[in-house]
């Protein structure tokens, strides 16, 4: 129970971020809106504002910061340049929404060059994230919870919530336990519990490794990378079609493909 | 008639079957590396899918060498010769056939934990 709380946290984490850290936002703001008011005016100026707001910053934040701010420095001199790097920037850092947030809040503040296109595309976003963030569309409202994983005896594992994985992804236990199966290269089968039994030990990451490709096979659509979709069986094949943008396309059969013999040969043989 | 006749180029039929080499792009032929347990810690990696003309136990002799372990080439009824090598190998097998260029890196796929 434990680990699926921290995994939620983690997975909400992003969400929150863009309104939490409304102190730092708000600092960092002041400070970057004086640096690109000057831009406009003088160089000698801005050196100075520059070294100034340098010195707030390392109070503020720290290293983080720091690193930051040379490459202000450096493309100062160079405005279009600067908007540029600020943007791609944006997009490196798109996992700490603190650093995105502090820089200033667009670009063309201050002067009458033309809007580039990817500081737009940025204003959209941001707006929209703002406004109604289920719509930005870049979190992963998927949560998987960690496979819970028993050893019964020394030679079996036991799956405790595979149910509830397979029904968090919509997919047959059927399915995906020949999936595991086949990839584990073993034997298994479901108990009275609705758990699955696999002979041999695993550990829950082996497990993870391989829900995850799964996942990534036969549940992600490809289109639009929602997991919303329908496995579906057409004569003989099977079918991925996704409930949010209508795209399909025909998934590979399972094979277990060579299990080698393992364990003691009967004295008859095959 | 005759003068639709003198139009067609002789030299390239593109209505021609697309075979050898074209093919192998588009029908991905994978190099399945699976691992498999033993008892206790043990375990056994197969390699399957090899191309036909590649002998299969010079390919074998390399693997034991390089990797300091023993295997065989099993002949599996449905899938054809099959390597089988002692230990977990698979990182291994598949830097090695890339490396030999035996088998281009997207078309290994690994299985297995």
């Amino acid at each position: 129970m434990a680990d699926e709380a921290q995994i939620d946290v983690k997975e909400e984490v992003p969400d929150i971020a863009p309104f939490d850290p409304t102190k730092k936002k708000k600092k960092k703001k002041t400070t970057v809106v004086d640096l690109d008011d000057d831009s406009v005016d003088k160089l000698a100026e801005k050196t100075e504002n520059l070294s100034v707001s340098e010195g707030f910053d390392s109070t503020l934040a720290g290293a983080k910061k720091k690193k930051k701010k040379p490459v202000d420095i450096s493309n100062l001199i160079d405005e279009s340049v600067d908007a540029k790097n600020e943007d791609l920037d944006d997009l490196a850092e798109e996992d700490d929404q603190d650093a995105v947030s502090l820089q200033p809040r667009y670009p063309w503040e201050g002067s009458d060059r033309d809007y580039q296109y990817e500081e737009l595309l940025g204003r959209v976003f941001n707006i929209l994230r703002e406004n109604n963030p289920e719509l930005a569309g870049d979190r992963r409202r998927t949560v998987m919870r960690p496979p819970q994983v028993l050893r019964e005896g020394t030679k079996k594992t036991v799956f405790v919530n595979f149910m509830d994985l397979c029904k968090t992804m919509h997919r047959q236990p059927d399915h995906v336990m020949a999936f595991l199966l086949a990839e584990l290269g073993t034997s298994g089968s479901l108990d009275g519990q609705q758990r699955l039994v696999v002979k041999g030990r695993f550990a829950p990451k082996n497990f993870e490794g391989i829900l995850r490709r799964y996942v990534n096979e036969y549940v992600i659509c490809l289109g639009c990378k929602s997991p919303d979709t329908i496995l579906s069986k057409e004569n003989r094949l099977f079918f991925l079609r996704c409930e949010k943008c209508g795209s399909g396309r025909s998934v590979a059969q399972i094979k277990a493909g060579f299990v080698a013999r393992v364990g003691r040969r009967t004295a008859g043989g095959t | 008639m005759s003068e639709f006749d003198t139009n067609i180029p002789t030299t390239f039929d593109p209505f021609a079957e697309a075979n050898a080499e074209d093919s192998g792009a588009g029908t991905k032929e994978y190099v399945h590396v699976r691992v498999q347990q033993r008892n206790g810690r043990k375990s056994l990696t197969t390699v399957q899918g090899l191309k036909k003309e590649y002998s299969y136990s010079k390919i074998l002799k390399d693997l034991k060498k390089e990797f300091c372990c023993n295997g065989t080439v099993v002949e599996d009824p449905e899938l054809g010769q099959v390597i089988q090598l002692q230990g977990d190998q698979r990182k291994n097998v598949s830097t090695f056939l890339v490396q030999a260029r035996i088998v281009k890196k997207e078309n290994i796929k690994i299985h297995g934990f």
